[in-house]
């Protein structure tokens, strides 16, 4: 099916919730495609350890008392320091305890995916691209000279965009009122977050940058300072007064004079 | 489309030092000597500001038995983002000015945000564009919602 110049190979992987997407561009091999395998069992794998909806998860029988975490898979210590680090770099707007409940998902989904992204990436999968359900890691390029685009999803119109991001190397986390219902608290007032519709963080690293999106999200308002206040990171955010914003240094693709962008 | 731009953290740095200076009005003249108490450390309660006689002390630092008058510039202050300092202007013991002499300016700090409505792409457009579109990042969506999805869309495309 992928074909040298212009190939992919699709994969979609529902897990987690939601539905993962692998794309890869790299001429397929043997090698990447039993890596693919392993990141579909990856995420599966981490479904199970990490799920707060599976009584018996690891997190939820950690968070239960009945088990330690010395006795957890490491990757759980993993998962919660980052969540230490994150909530540290964010001012207490990063929790892995809301309601007081140990509850790491803010973490896991970007985490995985990421991970998933490097098992690819190592088996020879240079170029591809993987989307969790709205977050997104890029590796490599969508084609020979041809930078991965990525479309902003209109939070108010269904089907359409805002804007297009793009670059190689990309990490693209939305954070916004999910369509799965559950709304972001801040943490710091326990209240839910106003302010922002939706809140996108641009950076390398997606583990990072979609801790990041739901840390900034929960601020609102603040989040404009926060984030043109940290290196590596670029933003869009939407208002629920109807307007956005953006930080200057964010990879825009311009559409280079095709009809209808602007 | 619209377009303000907005100053950030800059303002934010300038803001939260004009609120620290605030309870100083009243005890500013005692706050006489040639960059005294400027303890640097971090924080916004360190910004001590003084009359200063070099640069920017444009006006006469006069203290009368109404208050302070005058052009002062306030030490550096070392904030998370970088050094600020900032110049106000007192007339008679009150705040009637505040200029921003150094702000954060590495990279990736101070940075100023584009303002502007809600930009919409359509389908039609981007389909009349050609524009090639590799996938995209939104709220989390859930497994039924996929289904339908642009995501959807692209994903089927493949081949």
């Amino acid at each position: 099916m992928a074909e040298s110049g212009g190939g992919r190979e699709v994969r979609v992987v529902h897990v987690m919730g939601t539905v993962v997407s692998f794309d890869v561009r790299t001429p397929m091999t043997p090698g990447i495609s039993r890596a693919l395998d392993a990141a579909e069992e990856r995420l599966r794998h981490v479904d199970a350890v990490f799920s707060t909806y599976r009584p018996d998860s690891e997190i939820s029988r950690l968070a239960d008392g009945t088990l330690t975490l010395d006795a957890c898979r490491p990757e759980v210590g993993e998962v919660l320091g980052l969540c230490a680090r994150i909530a540290e770099e964010s001012d207490g707007r990063f929790t892995w305890t809301p309601g007081g409940r140990l509850d790491p998902s803010g973490m896991v989904k970007g985490w995985a995916a990421e991970d998933a992204s490097d098992l690819l990436f190592e088996a020879g999968a240079t170029d591809h691209c993987v989307n969790a359900g709205g977050d997104v890691q890029a590796r490599g390029s969508a084609g020979p000279g041809l930078p991965w685009r990525i479309g902003l999803a209109h939070p108010h119109h269904r089907g359409d965009l805002m804007t297009v991001v793009t670059g190689t190397d990309i990490a693209v986390a939305t954070s916004g009122t999910s369509e799965r219902g559950g709304h972001i608290v801040d943490p710091r007032s326990g209240h839910p977050a106003t302010g922002l519709v939706s809140l996108t963080l641009v950076g390398r690293h997606l583990t990072h940058v979609d801790a990041l999106a739901t840390a900034g999200f929960a601020m609102g308002d603040a989040a404009r300072a926060w984030v043109s206040a940290m290196p590596g990171i670029e933003a869009f955010g939407v208002t629920t007064d109807g307007h956005a914003w953006q930080t200057p240094g964010l990879p825009l693709w311009t559409g280079g004079g095709t009809a209808g962008l602007g | 489309m619209r377009r303000a731009v907005l100053t950030t953290s800059a303002t934010v740095a300038g803001v939260g030092l004009l609120l620290a200076l605030k309870p100083h009005h009243g005890g500013l003249a005692a706050a006489s000597g040639p960059s005294g108490g400027g303890s640097g450390g971090a924080g916004s309660g360190s910004a001590t500001v003084a009359p200063h006689g070099s640069s920017g002390a444009s006006g006469s630092s006069k203290t009368s038995g109404t208050g302070a008058n005058g052009t002062y510039t306030g030490d550096v202050v070392d904030t998370r983002y970088g050094p600020v300092q900032v110049q106000v202007t007192m007339k008679r013991g009150k705040l009637t000015g505040v200029k921003v002499l150094q702000a954060p300016s590495e990279n990736g700090r101070d940075r100023r945000l584009a303002e502007m409505s809600i930009p919409r792409l359509t389908q039609a457009a981007l389909a009349a564009g050609n524009a090639r579109i590799d996938t995209v990042s939104g709220a989390t969506y859930t497994s039924e919602g996929y289904i339908g999805s642009l995501q959807s869309a692209l994903d089927k495309a493949h081949g």
